[in-house]
């Protein structure tokens, strides 16, 4: 080989680096899926420009919600929900702290999975955002001007909050379908009397127009049946929501085999609007119960915890026409309506063909009581009935299902690992795109709403193995950025997310940057704690309780030098920013804190607890960089022992006498 | 025939327009040209100079005490974490501070303190002065600051 044909070879080989390292392309492996050539441009957002759509991604086993751009897959933030955040102080700050009490004490942690959308006229709105947690059951909702957690409720008669939080149509209630059903009220039984006392409950929470407040409504009595999934229904068939169900066997152990033993399984359909009815007429029980809601109000920047011990009951044999099953193979996961609100569309994920139904056939069969027999009270409609049509096997493992508005449906496959896309009403099989690896839930921008924004599908993976540099037994799953607008779907962007991303929601910028708060407002700082000028700070003693009542602003502590507390004492930082100004916020953090920092927004409050073991003299600093001054901002605080008399003082920019 | 060093040098060449095939490919990419941060010294009057921001032109008329007084509320609220009325704190004393400069300068520098303090001759010397203590924008309405320059003609 001569010199030439080598230099030829070399600058070939350095020209495809060049141009593969310009579009972000894998270089090594096999089966990492055809990108093409235009997908970097098409995912490019240039530095100093925003994304087109926000992106809420359920944290999982995580407990938060992500928040990502799209196209790009910028990670914008994390938002703590159920999950203590010692960044954020979300958990371990007294306001904060009440977001997580249950009558099971209070709960660091769950495991939360579908983030929800308000909508108004089908449409999501960008008010608020749910999420539900399923171990210890709650929903959540997110304040969109502040990406904040504002409030938790806590769901009785729930095994496992699963089938939640899904919308109705102009957020008149978010539901929690129990995933486990459990005794119901709770009592120390058998486990093998599962049949004879174990129940489902479906719980509707109503959320108030004006400020999104949650209250449970009422709940329905159901068979001790595993409620999976669920979504109401939207135009012609709002007023509804429909739930799957599997373990129809009702086992409760080797549910693997167990509850995989019959054909079919159900639909759970609710008339939620004549449930209404029978709650005015009163034809509800009232159960003694107890649950809490949490609720955070951002005039006082605190949470505060209300438990209450009553809750109404529907039973269906009391209740005729509130609920109907409609007969769908087999252990179907995902229900999904299409944005008529014609097709329910069931995933039964251990069948080899999906079963979509039709709300008018279910309407007539309704009509002419065309039962195959009753359970409980509630009526099973025959399936040929209601059946609209049969997707022929289109994959293996289908779970769930989006849609475009164009009148196509997108399903993932688990076992097979793929996406694939079908017409509705013809139910042929019109695209596949494998998904790297074994996607769960799959998300349109508004793919679960009347009005999707048929641009881009991401799927949320749940296997991850080679696709990123590895980082040892564990990894982030994967999120895969597909992109629809044409017939056939795009690979255009992979990404890893944070804990498990079960569903996710999406939604035009347009719609929440617009509201999205810059600075709480000082003068309407209602903290019963809050320090809003300097003149106002100070420390009071009551018993071995300290309050201290300190402000920031760059660069400095008032008080930055307090002497007189003691060991033993409880220490209450009750720490207000100044600062009017965006994107100023003032850490605080104190030696020996056995919480966390706290992270203090301009114009709020924030309350840390310091509980001193040894005297001593301990700094306390800003642990945001806040100014070129940062570094100074930093004070200290003097402890004694118990019986010496150091008296309390504090000050800034004066010694304190000694 | 080439030799390593013509291929070496075409390598180059090669990547350095790699790199501005990438960079020239992305949308969106203007030349700004931002201003230096250094400049020359600007020799201005401070009893005539009227800073950067909203306020061009100001008469002051009589002292109004109702303003004046309402002025002092808020100069404590959304102030005295970094001035205090007459002595040097965290920033300068207001006192007097008509004496020193314009109303205009003054009110610019409440509402308009990110701009002043990175081009305004005045501002950026006082920056200096003052180790580079930024004065925070508290975000306060017109009216708002105008009352709080009525309350500094009190002191």
């Amino acid at each position: 080989m001569n010199l030439r044909f080598h230099s030829t070879f070399f600058l070939m080989l350095f020209a495809s680096l060049m141009w593969q390292s310009c579009g972000h392309q894998s270089s090594t492996g096999q089966g990492k899926g055809l990108v093409g050539s235009n997908a970097a441009s098409k995912v490019y957002v240039a530095p100093g420009e925003h994304d087109e759509f926000y992106a809420f991604l359920s944290g999982g086993f995580s407990g938060q919600v992500s928040v990502y751009g799209l196209p790009s897959g910028r990670l914008l933030k994390v938002i703590p929900v159920f999950s203590v955040d010692a960044e954020k102080a979300y958990g371990f700050n007294e306001e904060t702290k009440p977001l997580l009490n249950t009558t099971h004490g209070f709960i660091p942690w769950d495991d939360a999975h579908h983030p929800e959308l308000s909508q108004t006229k089908g449409v999501p709105d960008g008010r608020w955002l749910f999420i539900n947690g399923n171990n210890t059951p709650r929903v959540a909702r997110i304040d969109l001007s502040t990406f904040e957690t504002v409030e938790t409720i806590e769901i009785p008669n729930s095994g496992g909050n699963h089938s939640s939080p899904f919308t109705t149509e102009n957020t008149e209630y978010i539901v929690a379908g129990t995933r486990f059903s459990v005794p119901f009220p709770q009592k120390d039984v058998a486990i093998g009397t599962y049949k004879e006392n174990f129940k489902g409950a479906l719980t509707y929470i109503k959320v108030a127009p004006e400020d999104g407040q949650m209250s449970i409504a009422f709940q329905i009595l159901v068979p001790g049946y595993d409620y999976d999934l669920a979504h109401s229904g939207k135009g012609k068939s709002h007023g509804w929501t429909f739930f799957t169900t599997y373990n129809a066997e009702q086992s409760h152990t080797l549910k693997e085999v167990n509850a995989s033993q019959y054909d079919k399984d159900y639909i759970a359909a609710v008339n939620w609007k004549k449930a209404e009815e029978y709650l005015a007429q009163g034809k509800y029980q009232e159960f003694p119960t107890a649950y809490y809601r949490n609720h955070y109000s951002e005039e006082s920047h605190m949470a505060t915890s209300e438990k209450i011990e009553k809750v109404k009951v529907l039973v269906p044999s009391e209740c005729p026409g509130l609920i109907y099953y409609l007969p769908t193979p087999k252990s179907p996961h995902g229900v999904d309506v299409d944005p008529s609100g014609e097709y329910i569309v069931g995933n039964g994920k251990l069948s080899a063909d999906m079963s979509v139904h039709s709300f008018d056939k279910m309407q007539k069969a309704i009509a002419n009581e065309a039962f195959e027999k009753e359970i409980d009270g509630i009526p099973v409609l025959k399936y040929e009935e209601v059946l609209a049509g049969i997707v022929k096997e289109p994959g293996l493992g289908p779970l769930h299902t989006e849609f475009d508005g164009k009148g196509n449906a997108y399903t993932t496959f688990f076992i097979s690992s793929e996406v694939v896309k079908w017409k509705l009403g013809t139910w042929e099989v019109l695209d596949r795109a494998p998904c790297y690896y074994s996607v769960g839930h799959l998300m349109i921008p508004g793919g679960d709403s009347k009005k999707p924004w048929g641009k881009y599908l991401v799927a949320l993976n749940k296997i991850t193995k080679d696709r990123y540099l590895p980082t040892g037994p564990e990894m982030n799953h994967s999120a895969q950025l597909y992109d629809i607008s044409g017939d056939k779907m795009e690979l255009i962007l992979d990404f890893p997310t944070i804990g498990e991303p079960h569903y996710a929601q999406a939604i035009p910028a347009d719609i929440v940057k617009p509201k999205s708060k810059k600075i709480y407002e000082l003068g309407a700082n209602k903290h019963p704690h809050a320090a809003k000028s300097e003149k106002e700070a100070r420390v009071e003693r009551n018993g071995n309780e300290i309050h201290v009542y300190m402000t920031t602003i760059r660069s400095h502590f008032a008080p930055d030098n307090i002497e007189g507390i003691k060991v033993g004492d409880k220490v209450y930082f009750h720490v207000t920013n100044l600062e009017q100004d965006w994107d100023v916020p003032h850490g605080f953090s104190v030696l020996g804190a056995r919480t966390s920092e706290l992270l203090i927004m301009p114009g709020q409050t924030e309350t840390l607890l310091w509980e001193p073991r040894k005297e001593g003299v301990y700094p306390f600093y800003c642990t945001d960089f806040c100014s070129a001054l940062h570094q100074e901002m930093q004070g200290y605080i003097r402890v004694s022992a118990r019986n010496q008399n150091v008296p309390l003082k504090w000050g800034t920019g004066e010694q304190p006498e000694s | 025939m080439m030799t390593l060093k013509h291929i070496i040098s075409i390598i180059l060449v090669c990547t350095g327009l790699g790199i501005i095939g990438c960079g020239g490919a992305q949308k969106g990419q203007e030349n700004t040209t931002s201003e230096p941060i250094y400049q020359p010294k600007q020799q201005v009057d401070p009893m005539q100079h009227k800073g950067i921001g909203p306020v061009q032109n100001l008469e002051l008329a009589a002292l109004d005490e109702t303003m004046a007084e309402e002025g002092k509320t808020l100069y404590e609220q959304y102030c005295t974490a970094c001035h205090k009325a007459t002595q040097k704190y965290i920033g300068p004393a207001p006192k007097d501070i008509l004496n020193r400069r314009t109303p205009e300068w003054v009110m610019n520098m409440i509402l308009n303190p990110e701009e002043m303090v990175q081009k305004d001759p005045i501002a950026k010397k006082l920056l200096v002065e003052f180790n580079g203590a930024p004065m925070a924008n508290q975000h306060l309405t017109e009216e708002q600051a105008r009352k709080i320059l009525e309350y500094f003609r009190t002191l």
